[in-house]
């Protein structure tokens, strides 16, 4: 047996000396390949006697066993070699950037909408929308708005030409005619809230000639300045997201409603930011016309009032059933306090650097189950 | 609205600091727009009494003072010609603030000499001009007192008046109000008659036509002879300069002064220039009047005028005339108070752009139950200023009706208010703010008086109830909730909110652009109908409504280009304007992308921002509004601002839902921006409503146990055939196995013969039943290549 032997360790050193997976298919073949050494004794079994062949065969097999584990064992070194060496050869600078995708934004404006939607809709308001382009009637008539009213003239509205009739449309100065709207068109109790474009012939610092408003209208039997006070002020505490801002209710005027009102949310200066809410109580006096420099002071954001009987007359409801409250809002102008932007004009620049700076990720949905705001 | 504090405490007995009037006034809806206050900086200045003034050692200019300060004696260097001993000064100590230079005071070291304070000039406190030297006060002034307990200073509140609040454009109903809400008393107004002492040698009358006897309803003058006119006192200058009003005469000054005292303007004329009686009436066309502001008005049938037999001497209730007008020099005088129709002032005062004190309170409404009163207080205050001697009132027609009594329900207060408010509180109100108040059957019965023209009906009672009583006393209730939470946006604004957000997920930024543009804009995308033309622009670049929102987008990418952002994607969700009318417009999505499709990047080759960029966005939009894109046919078709080639529209029957594309090179040429521009605009309203399913369930899900199989075949066809229209044609031919077909190659040339292009098509089969056998794939196949062959014309590529 001598010669199984050899042959046992020279396939072993074989395979055991292979440097390549070729190498190895080669030591494989010279000794079990169909000429290979193993291959050439299996042959000689059949010229043995049964005895013979039991012992014989039986060493045979567990040599040819025994190099087919070994080159096993090999390939799989060689493998895993092989892998290693084309790993490496795969390697790249993974501080190389990635490939580029573009990041879209939402704007401010739609943003903000749809904040101040979210908080209304809690309350049962559906939102509710109408025309740019408005008539007479709609834009002021039926907001107890008389013909002589300072606000219809030119330089407030913008006009089209004069139709034949005489009439003229106009751009929409408020979102108001959407309550007239609603009103003629559904029966109270009625709770909406209208966003949309609004237009003033106004263009200076602080003045766009186009710009937003949301507008709310609450109309049925029972509904008084104490639910408009209590609305307003969980509206305001809700989108600004500050439990304790102070919230002050004074008396003004608009055609439209009365009683009338302005709000005022209480803010203050620290370190020349502007804060919503009382950073901190102190001895600074509050001054009317804003937070002074190191001081608090109160801050205009909307205007609103209980419905006036004329405008509730115009749209065929009965004011002694029916009265409510309304109240409009400028869009840009609770952005530009709630998130900090400093000049109404940049909304509508369409500057790139500013709407990747100031608008939100497709991602940041406004919801009240998960705060408005991340 | 401004005035004094001073001003007002002569018509309010109140001890209120003027802060607390101003938050009172706030609060009664006066809003209070400033209060400026000279004391709130003077707070650290004490009265200093000089005891010695010795020449500076080094400095000929400078004087070392030793000065009391009521407690001890400091060292002062100081400057100023006028320091010497004996004076009472006033001084400010290291740490007192400094209002002209707004820094805090240190110790000094003048020269080599130490000084221990500063003796102040007015500029320095801000209080006056004079600088030539240090403020010299009164002999008896108590040193070491404060500065603001020596010196009176008086405080200058602006308020800003809303327009139903005529009656406080005068001093004396801001005092009726603050009266009425408990800060202080009204003291009572003097308006006895002055005693004629001649009849008046001028006369007056109104001549109008019946219809226009609104214009004027009264009249009243008088003549007062032997006045001396020029310098006003000071008290009156004082008061009118610390309000913005220049002093001018006395006469002047005093109508002046009663226009922003009384909410009652009057007018002066010197009696020697006056030609006859006075008279209203409507100008004539072609009269003119050179007015006191030195301008010549033209004016015409709708103005009311106050003319003399030479023509028109003012225009009534606006601006007084020139010619007539008081000088230093006049010695009889006719005064003028009448009642002036709000709106016809409004009118003429707007047409001729006339703001005067006197419109703004005419057309607001003034008192018309106080014509005489507001005469013979002026006539007084003349008397007392410039001497003379009055004639008696004449009079032409009479008060306005202005009377009426309103039922109030002082149940309403709480019905309305939502704030209880005691009946006999409701009432004690009411009087204060001067109306007549007495029982009724219903309530009360109210009659507010002649200078609250704004109170009519019963809600404007309840809200005067509500805003004395303070609107900080309404309670707050939270407004009753709905029991289930429905949703409150419509279908249409979810979609909207839908596709913002799939766009901005795209990488496209949202913008909001004007609803107006330039008219040459609006024409190179199919406006340009001159009825969509604004009368009154904000400017002539903004003065057509827009008919696509694209020009603006385009416009917005021009100008980011112009700072160095050439690449870029942009949409806008917006409305277009289709027509004048109200409701003639369309909601749409509309972006662009410029530029280059994406940045610069080493594994990446890169590519202009191109149609099928456009397409991309616009199909996306589409499926996140809810819409199966399946469904849509592309025609290649486009308004004429896309390029003609290179643009489509998607229909869903004959209805255009989208349209996108490159953009003319043309159009963008015209409007001076770089292309190429990809374009999309998504028409929101067209989509058809998602319909409300029964259930929310989802259809079950059918899986198929059986492997899909893939075969490509190679087409070619004719160079004009669409594409869409082999895939169309590949999925109909067997549409229980045919699961997707999709184009992965497209080629034209050598190979495939001249107008013919190789389409390459990938077919998706899905068994359902079983495993497809050979046969069965290749019957697929032929029904396929039969399919395309019927439709396209198409034949396998050898």
């Amino acid at each position: 047996m001598d010669e199984l032997d050899n042959i046992r360790a020279e396939a072993l050193a074989a395979v055991a000396g292979a440097a390549t997976l070729e190498a190895l298919d080669a030591a494989r073949v010279a000794a079990l390949g169909k000429k290979g050494a193993i291959s050439g004794l299996m042959s000689r079994l059949g010229a043995m006697t049964a005895d013979e062949r039991k012992a014989a065969g039986a060493a045979l097999n567990a040599v040819k066993d025994e190099v087919a584990a070994a080159i096993a064992v090999r390939k799989g070194e060689l493998d895993a070699k092989a892998l290693d060496e084309r790993l490496a050869r795969e390697r790249v600078d993974v501080t190389l950037p990635v490939r580029p995708e573009r990041q879209g934004r939402v704007h401010p404006i739609s943003q903000v909408m749809e904040e101040i939607a979210a908080i209304f809709a809690q309350m049962g308001f559906a939102v509710a929308e109408g025309p740019d382009i408005e008539d007479d009637f709609h834009n002021f008539t039926a907001l107890n708005i008389p013909a002589e009213h300072p606000a219809r003239q030119m330089h407030d509205t913008f006009y089209f030409g004069e139709k034949p009739d005489g009439t003229r449309n106009l751009l929409r100065t408020h979102t108001s005619p959407v309550q007239i709207r609603t009103m003629l068109t559904e029966k109270p109790p009625i709770r909406i809230i209208a966003p949309g474009r609004t237009y003033r012939c106004d263009s200076d610092m602080t003045h766009t000639p186009m710009f937003h408003q949301v507008e709310g209208l609450v109309i049925d039997k029972a509904t008084h300045m104490g639910h408009l006070k209590g609305c307003l002020i969980e509206f305001v505490r809700s989108f600004f997201e500050v439990d304790d801002v102070p919230v002050r209710f004074r008396p003004s005027f608009f055609p439209f409603t009365e009683p009338s009102a302005e709000v005022d949310i209480g803010c203050s200066r620290e370190g020349g930011e502007l804060k919503i809410g009382y950073a901190r109580e102190g001895a600074q006096s509050e001054n009317d016309s804003g937070p002074t420099p190191t001081g608090k002071g109160w801050l205009e954001i909307l205007g609103c009032g209980m419905v006036h009987p004329n405008v509730l007359r115009a749209c065929g409801i009965d004011p002694h059933e029916y009265q409510g409250f309304a109240f409009g809002m400028g869009v840009e102008r609770v952005a530009m306090l709630k998130y900090g932007i400093p000049d109404l004009r940049t909304f509508f620049d369409s500057d790139l650097r500013w709407l990747e700076h100031y608008g939100f990720l497709p991602i940041d949905v406004p919801t009240l189950s998960g705060g408005l705001t991340r | 609205m401004k005035f004094t504090l001073s001003w007002l405490r002569e018509h309010l007995d109140t001890d209120a600091s003027p802060d607390e009037i101003g938050r009172r006034l706030t609060m009664l809806g006066l809003e209070v727009e400033g209060v400026e206050d000279p004391a709130r900086e003077l707070s650290g200045f004490i009265v200093g009494h000089v005891l010695e003034a010795e020449k500076h050692p080094n400095a000929d200019r400078l004087r070392v003072c030793k000065v009391a300060t009521g407690a001890e004696t400091i060292q002062v260097v100081c400057g100023a010609p006028n320091a010497r001993a004996g004076l009472k000064v006033i001084l400010a100590r290291p740490g007192t603030y400094i209002p002209v230079t707004g820094d805090v005071l240190k110790k000094g070291n003048v020269r080599g000499v130490e000084s221990q304070g500063m003796m102040c000039s007015w500029r320095e406190l801000k209080l006056g001009e004079d600088h030539e030297g240090i403020a010299e006060l009164a002999e008896d002034t108590p040193v070491g007192a404060r500065l603001v307990d020596v010196m009176s200073f008086d405080p200058v509140i602006e308020i800003s008046i809303t327009p139903n609040r005529a009656d406080c454009l005068g001093v004396r109903g801001v005092a009726r109000d603050l009266a009425a809400s408990g800060l202080g008393t009204l003291k009572p107004l003097d308006t006895a008659p002055v005693p004629g002492a001649f009849k008046s040698p001028i006369g007056v009358r109104l001549d109008f036509a019946p219809e226009a006897s609104s214009a004027c309803p009264l009249f009243a003058g008088r003549f007062i002879r032997g006045v001396r006119n020029g310098e006003s006192p000071q008290w009156l200058k004082d008061r009118l300069t610390a309000i913005g009003l220049r002093p001018i005469s006395a006469l002047v000054d005093i109508t002046n002064y009663i226009t922003f005292d009384l909410a009652r303007p009057l007018h002066v004329f010197d009696a020697a220039k006056v030609k006859g009686d006075i008279r209203a009436r409507l100008a004539q066309g072609g009269e003119t009047l050179a007015a006191l502001n030195g301008k010549t008005y033209a004016l015409d049938g709708s103005m009311t005028v106050i003319a003399d037999d030479s023509g028109p001497e003012a225009l009534a209730g606006i601006i007084g005339g020139e010619a007539s007008g008081c000088t230093d020099s006049t010695v009889d005088v006719f005064l003028e108070a009448a009642y002036f129709d709000p709106i016809r002032t409004a009118a003429t005062g707007r047409k001729l752009e006339i703001l005067s004190d006197a419109r703004f309170r005419f057309e607001r409404g003034v008192d018309p139950a106080f014509v005489q009163a507001g005469a013979e207080i002026a006539t007084r205050m003349i008397l007392s200023v410039c001497g003379g001697e009055a004639s008696e009132l004449v009079v032409a027609g009479a008060e306005p009706d202005w009377r009426t009594a309103v039922v109030m329900r002082p149940g309403r207060v709480e019905e309305l208010g939502g704030v209880a408010v005691a009946k006999a509180r409701q009432e004690d109100i009411l009087r204060a703010l001067g109306c007549a108040v007495s029982e009724h059957a219903d309530g009360l019965l109210v009659a507010p008086p002649s200078w609250r023209g704004d109170i009519a009906a019963e809600h404007d009672l309840v809200e005067e109830v509500i805003r004395v009583n303070g609107f900080d006393a309404i309670p707050a209730v939270s407004l009753p909730r709905p029991s289930i939470a429905k949703p409150v946006l419509t279908p249409a604004q979810r979609r909207q909110g839908w596709v913002r957000r799939q766009l901005a997920a795209r990488g496209l930024v949202e913008t909001v652009t004007w609803s107006f543009l330039p008219a040459a804009q609006s024409g190179l995308f199919g406006g340009g109908d001159p009825a969509m033309r604004l009368a009154n622009p904000i400017s002539s670049d903004l003065d057509m409504m827009r008919p696509s929102l694209l020009p603006n987008l385009v416009a917005a990418a021009g100008r980011n280009a112009d700072r160095g952002f050439r690449d870029l994607g942009l949409f806008e969700i917006g409305p277009q304007f289709d027509g004048p009318e109200p409701g003639q417009q369309r909601a749409v999505a509309a972006g662009i992308r410029a530029g280059a499709a994406a940045p610069r990047h080493w594994a990446v080759t890169q590519r202009a921002a191109d149609v099928f960029d456009a397409k991309a966005d616009a199909l996306a939009a589409l499926a996140a509004a809810g819409m199966n894109t399946e469904s849509l046919m592309v025609a290649p078709e486009a308004p004429a601002w896309y390029h003609p080639g290179r643009s489509g529209t998607l229909r869903l029957g004959n209805k255009a839902v989208a349209v996108f594309g490159e953009l003319h090179p043309g159009t963008l040429a015209r409007m001076d921006v770089k292309g190429p521009v990809a374009a999309f605009e998504v028409f929101l309203e067209a989509i058809p409503p998602v319909k409300a399913k029964a259930t929310k369930a989802r259809p079950l899900l059918r899986l198929s146990p059986f492997q899909p199989v893939e075969r490509d075949f190679a087409f070619v066809v004719d160079a004009p055939v669409p594409a869409d229209s082999l895939v169309r044609a590949a999925k109909g031919a067997d549409k229980a196995l045919v699961a997707d077909a999709r184009i992965f190659d497209v080629y034209e040339g050598p190979g495939v013969g001249e107008g013919k292009k190789s389409l390459a098509l990938s077919v998706t089969l899905q068994p359902v039943e079983k495993t497809l056998t050979d046969e069965e794939i290749e019957a697929v196949a032929r029904k396929i290549v039969d399919a395309v062959a019927k439709a396209t014309g198409g034949v396998l590529r050898s």
